[in-house]
């Protein structure tokens, strides 16, 4: 049938005349190529060292935010947890009590907050069903740990340090 | 031959056994360096700066690890398979020219260990014997990998020595001697007046067939079939761990070191280097001849490190067939083509 | 004087072993050992060439290809079957009969002039390769050709009929 794209290639199978025959001048162009090689620079990133740059739309470790005067932002309205096709949000409400105010915005705040960072897909659902910008994914890759109980990550871990320290 | 001398050639057993087994070590650095520039990475660098105490971290490792025997393995056999590997390896050196007459003080001294009359038939016989090891090693494991390995190894390794002889007697009806000694001799400085005196020059296709051999001696790739990972799990090796199968894995790069120098000796001129006449100390040429004679070996190894990331794999068929259908009559007919050539020169 | 009777001790012991050996790769083993105190016997009479095709050809080919085939063929003591005692017998008789040749030919024993007295040097490469040269050329060339020949034909065999192909 003729063909519509243009695009098939007839594969041809000659037998091989005596250069192609004897190897020597394919084995030559290989070690060609591969001398050649020889002298490029490495593509090797050395990790702990050399960190490759993140992208700028890259989703990583979550971070609980801060407002500008360093008070977090999460209200504990449990959208995130809600949004998370993976399941990998817990949150505990609590009130916000007298004395508090510097800490917290809100009236209500996450007494816990806890991910699993092994069921995290890293989507990014959380960040975009936060109403109060309040948890974004613009951390490293999560390092690795021994025990599963290691991978819930709670707010000690999770919440950006603090302003002016 | 006096006490002196008795001293001074076991001075240069222990000397060249030492640098031997050096060089082995630092082959399997320059290994893994070599196949990650050729791969565009930067290969062991944690070890020292440059990695370079990472054959001292690969030996310690291989001291370590537990050494297991097979239940069902021949236990004497099992041990002494890695062992006879090793001490064939190490033994070929001895009969290698690794430069001309030494002075010091009042004793003159040849860098050679022993200038026996069939040099090259002793080189011959270690190779042939080195096979030994691997057969031994292999069918003591039972385990059928580990045999089918040996019995690659064993006729990879006796098809491959008759070509490998039928190169090197059109090399000996040029040189007419069988000691490496006087071969070496033979190719002094590089231009004799009417020609390259070197024998790569006048046995081009013999020096292609014996480098070709040699790849398949060594068992190196393209012809490690002995040890091929995707057929064989390890081939012969597969049962040994611990410092025993680091003893297999040296007698390989002892192997091409030794092969590596036998090749810069018959075919590159061995000590000899280009305008050697210039210099009058005579010390001071046998010094630099023994450089570049080191020279020469380190490009074969870095050659064969070259080739074993470049090419792939041949099948067992084809190594025979490349064997016994092109190599051996390819040798036969250099042979005749160079009694003829030396027929009208005379 | 010495060294020549330890190495002949150890070729006759090894030797003895090679047929009271039980397991066949063993005596194979130890056929080896027993071709290389040939080896050194050579070498002690001062018959390097001698001593050094012993080493290749024997030690290195022919008793590679023997153990080759004894690796693959397996002779477990179940296999191995039950001998008869007519092939006990004849196993006996042809014994005795080489035990009795052996008798006889001592019997004619006498010193003889030794040859590697007469010339010390008949075993290097140069004198050997004269005499066979020159005095022996027949029948060298005619073994040498039929070498070449069998080699030719194992080849030929090897190679696909281009026909058939």
């Amino acid at each position: 049938m003729e063909s519509l794209s243009n695009k098939k290639k007839l594969v041809e199978s000659k037998p091989l005349n005596f250069l192609e025959r004897a190897y020597l001048p394919a084995i030559a162009k290989g070690l060609g190529i591969t001398i050649k090689h020889f002298f490029k620079k490495p593509v090797t990133i050395s990790y702990p060292e050399e960190k490759r740059e993140y992208s700028e739309n890259f989703r990583g470790m979550h971070s609980l935010k801060r407002d500008e005067n360093g008070k977090e932002r999460c209200t504990a309205c449990g959208l995130c947890a809600l949004s998370c096709p993976a399941e990998a949000i817990t949150m505990i409400a609590a009130e916000r009590q007298k004395g508090e105010e510097h800490l917290y915005r809100e009236e209500k705040y996450a007494a816990v907050y806890e991910i699993n960072m092994l069921r995290c897909i890293f989507c990014g659902l959380c960040e975009e069903a936060c109403p109060k910008e309040a948890i974004y994914l613009d951390g490293p890759h999560v390092p690795s740990d021994y025990l599963r109980k290691d991978f819930i990550y709670g707010k000690d871990k999770l919440v950006e340090a603090p302003l002016n320290q | 031959m006096g006490t002196a001398e008795i001293i001074i050639k076991i001075v240069l057993v222990v000397i060249v056994f030492a640098i031997s087994l050096v060089i082995a070590m630092y082959s399997t650095y320059a290994e893994r360096k070599i196949a990650a520039f050729l791969q565009d990475r930067v290969g062991p660098n944690r070890a020292g700066p440059w990695g370079i105490l990472q054959p001292l971290a690969d030996g310690g490792k291989m001291f370590l690890k537990e050494e297991i025997i097979p239940t069902n393995a021949n236990t004497f056999l099992f041990i002494a398979g890695p062992s006879l590997a090793i001490m064939t390896a190490c033994i070929g050196s001895a009969v290698i020219p690794w430069g001309q007459k030494l002075t010091i003080g009042s004793y003159t001294f040849d860098l050679q260990i022993a200038d026996i009359n069939v040099g090259i038939l002793y080189i011959f016989g270690v190779v042939s014997l080195g096979v030994y090891g691997i057969m031994i090693g292999g069918w003591a494991s039972n385990n059928k990998y580990s045999l089918l390995g040996a019995i690659r190894a064993a006729s990879q390794n006796i098809s491959y020595e008759i070509a490998m002889g039928l190169s090197i007697i059109a090399l000996l009806m040029t040189t007419g001697t069988l000691s490496l000694g006087h071969i070496a001799a033979q190719q002094h400085g590089f231009w004799n007046g009417h020609y390259f005196s070197w024998n790569v020059f006048s046995q081009p296709l013999g020096f292609l067939i014996f480098l070709v051999c040699a790849f398949a001696e060594t068992n190196r790739s393209p012809f490690d079939l002995p040890e091929c990972e995707t057929e064989l799990v390890g081939g012969y090796h597969t049962e040994y761990s611990s410092m025993k199968l680091g003893f297999y894995l040296f007698a390989e790069y002892i192997n091409m070191f030794v092969s590596s120098a036998v090749m810069a000796t018959l075919y590159f001129g061995g000590y000899n280097f280009p305008f050697m006449d210039l210099i009058h100390s005579q010390n001071l040429v046998t010094i630099l001849g023994t450089v570049f004679l080191f020279g020469k070996v380190f490009l074969f190894i870095f050659f064969f490190m070259w080739v074993r990331w470049t090419i792939p794999r041949f099948r067992y068929d084809q190594l025979m067939d490349l064997g016994w259908k092109v190599l051996i009559p390819l040798a036969i007919a250099n042979i005749i083509i160079t009694g003829v050539v030396m027929q009208f020169i005379k | 004087m010495s060294t020549f009777y330890f190495i002949a001790f150890l070729s006759i012991f090894f030797s003895i072993l090679v047929i009271t050996a039980r397991n066949p790769v063993h005596s194979i083993l130890y056929l080896i050992l027993t071709f290389f105190t040939f080896t050194i016997h050579y070498i002690l009479m001062n018959a390097q060439f001698l001593a050094i095709v012993n080493f290749i050809v024997y030690m290195g080919a022919i008793l590679v290809l023997f153990l080759y085939t004894l690796m693959l063929i397996n002779l477990n003591k179940e296999s191995e079957p039950r001998k008869s005692n007519l092939v006990k017998i004849a196993g006996f008789i042809g014994g005795a009969c080489f035990l009795i040749t052996i008798v006889a030919a001592l019997k004619a024993f006498k010193m003889s002039d030794s040859v590697v007295t007469q010339n010390n040097d008949l075993g290097l490469v140069k004198n050997l390769g004269k005499i066979l040269f020159n005095e022996f050329l027949l029948p060298f060339e005619i073994s040498s050709v039929l070498l070449l020949s069998a080699m030719v034909g194992a080849v030929l065999l090897a190679t696909k009929d281009p026909k058939a192909a």
